[in-house]
């Protein structure tokens, strides 16, 4: 991650412009400083307008208990307080939880250990085609993904398939219809998603790792798993912290594949917070309760985003 | 070095993740060129090749009136917001005034910031100016959106323009503006084509802002448009798989040519999303 440049430029900004005044003496000014507003006022416009306005506004609407059309009912926090005890809105949280499992741990770990057992063949040749190929799913539109799955998951599916042609007839399900297995058969399609991504991060990390410290390992004697420990695993704090990022916040804003995939059921089998503000706003007349559920997803993305990027060594040892 | 069986088993076990990952997508193709009277839900090799699932598709989803919806939205998207990217990022990574960190936060926090928190508010927004149901009600919430990850995408490869480049232009009396457009966006090239894919991909497989924004079917998008036509012809699986591949074709043409971009921009601009 790279955020941490725009805190790093401020010290030098600052030192520059004390120096501005008596470097003008001799230069013209370097910079024209009016001219900058001009070159950002088009971008800030469109964002104050399209992003800024309504987050502010959603803050605001969560205070109301509204439903779309008449005059809306001052709460204060009450819309947070029945999301954290109301058992159906809590139950789509607990979801949450269950699909980062599927979206971010499940691939993390996987393409962990593929990332160990490929390590010494991270420079082998066609590794940049297999990369291109996992990578693939990063870049269709998960309706189009949905879509896809649905007929997978289907009860005269590839998976039913597969398992009667393995003489597993008895463990075929209609897999995103079934209360049991409707959840961790949407969890699966993002481990399917994210896997690719994972693994590009860290078979290019492994790449940069020097090899004189496996060298070194070997030489003390470290078996595959000792030297997995002690130099790949934290070889790939970095690109961990990135993976983890990235596939956290895909699980927790998951919504067009809910979406397409189970509608949020059977029943609420399958409700995320996305998916309920969606509902609650659209066909419920909740507005109130929707966009407060809306704030506090984003309120967890920030929280575990700042937790996350906790794993990604500081700056000074990289 | 690595040995001959290590590598064998490398390549195996490589060639099965591929395999993991291709299944899905060379399915969906391989059901969509299935001869009708063969179709199941299952991906079949076809007998023979039969494009008329993708003509089917094509026409009983109006596929051509949403494919355009898309490209319009699109591509506005993408061009408008790669210029305000572009002016924004400079004047970030190259000019000094008062408040630029603050604006900077405020411009960007639309990569902290998921849609969803948002969506409902901006939806009586744009009711309230009356451009629900319209174009500009998808492309002016993809600038703003786009334009979070491009100021800071283009800041910091602006900001890392050697200054030996920047002085001689200004030697030369080179203005801002001269500077800005003949110098350093040639050289910015490959970040400016990272940029575009990236916005490009987004806007197009957007689902949750074109299906709060758009009603009428004029405007539906493409990817819209298919949870849609899911609804309509729930267990016609050849159907269903040639509309799906016509919703991703465009960006697996992209990304067949310029994946190299792609990937480098989805991994380094880790902080999207």
């Amino acid at each position: 991650m790279t955020t941490h440049k725009p805190a790093n430029a401020s010290p030098t900004v600052a030192r520059e412009s004390h120096e501005g005044g008596a470097a003008s003496a001799r230069h013209r000014p370097r910079r024209t400083q009016a001219r900058a507003y001009l070159y950002i006022a088009p971008a800030f416009a469109v964002v104050a307008a399209f992003v800024l306005y309504p987050l502010g506004q959603s803050v605001w609407i969560s205070l109301f208990q509204w439903d779309g059309l008449s005059v809306a009912t001052w709460t204060g926090l009450g819309n947070y307080a029945k999301a954290l005890t109301d058992p159906t809105l809590l139950q789509s949280f607990w979801h949450s939880a269950i699909l980062v499992f599927f979206f971010a741990v499940l691939p993390s770990v996987l393409a962990l250990f593929l990332a160990a057992v490929l390590q010494r063949g991270a420079r082998m040749r066609g590794i940049g085609i297999f990369q291109t190929l996992i990578f693939l799913p990063q870049v269709i539109a998960a309706v189009v993904i949905g879509v896809i799955w649905v007929s997978i998951y289907a009860p005269g599916g590839l998976v039913n398939t597969i398992l009667r042609g393995l003489g597993l007839g008895a463990l075929t399900h209609t897999w995103l219809g079934e209360f049991a297995t409707a959840l961790p058969a949407v969890g699966l399609i993002g481990t399917w998603m994210e896997i690719g991504l994972c693994l590009v991060l860290f078979l290019t990390g492994i790449s940069q790792i020097p090899g004189e410290l496996y060298d070194a390992a070997r030489t003390d004697g470290a078996g595959a798993i000792r030297e997995f420990f002690a130099v790949t695993l934290p070889g790939l704090r970095g690109p961990i912290s990135i993976a983890l990022t990235l596939t956290v916040i895909a699980a927790l804003k998951t919504f067009d594949i809910v979406f397409v995939t189970t509608g949020g059921g059977p029943g609420t089998s399958t409700t995320v917070p996305a998916f309920q503000v969606y509902n609650l706003a659209f066909n419920q007349g909740q507005v109130g309760m929707a966009t407060t559920i809306g704030i506090i997803l984003t309120i967890l993305v920030l929280i575990l985003t700042v937790l996350i990027r906790r794993i990604a060594p500081k700056d000074d040892e990289q | 070095m690595i040995t001959r069986r290590e590598a064998i088993l490398n390549y195996v076990i490589l060639g099965f993740f591929a395999l993991l990952s291709l299944t899905p997508i060379v399915g969906v193709v391989l059901t969509a060129l299935t001869p009708t009277d063969q179709a199941s839900a299952t991906f079949t090799i076809p007998s023979r090749l039969d494009f008329g699932n993708f003509v089917t598709a094509w026409n009983q989803g109006h596929f051509s009136q949403y494919m355009l919806s898309s490209i319009i939205v699109t591509l506005t998207t993408v061009a408008i917001a790669s210029v305000l990217s572009i002016l924004a990022g400079f004047a970030f990574a190259r000019m000094r005034f008062a408040g630029s960190q603050v604006l900077f936060y405020l411009l960007i926090i639309g990569l902290f910031v998921p849609l969803e928190t948002y969506i409902i508010p901006l939806y009586y927004e744009m009711r309230g100016i009356e451009l629900t149901d319209t174009y500009a009600a998808l492309i002016l919430p993809q600038i703003a959106q786009s334009v979070a990850f491009g100021v800071f995408w283009m800041r910091t490869f602006f900001a890392a323009v050697p200054n030996g480049l920047i002085e001689a232009a200004r030697l030369d009396g080179a203005r801002e503006s001269t500077l800005l457009w003949r110098i350093l966006v040639p050289t910015a090239r490959p970040a400016i084509i990272t940029m575009v894919m990236l916005t490009f991909m987004w806007t197009w497989n957007d689902f949750l802002l074109s299906l709060v924004m758009i009603t009428s079917e004029q405007f539906r998008t493409a990817p819209l448009a298919l949870s849609f036509f899911q609804s309509q012809f729930v267990t016609q699986y050849a159907l269903l798989s040639a509309a799906a591949t016509i919703v991703a074709l465009p960006l697996i043409i992209l990304y067949a040519f310029l994946q190299r971009y792609f990937i480098r921009g989805m991994l380094a601009g880790a902080i999207k999303e």
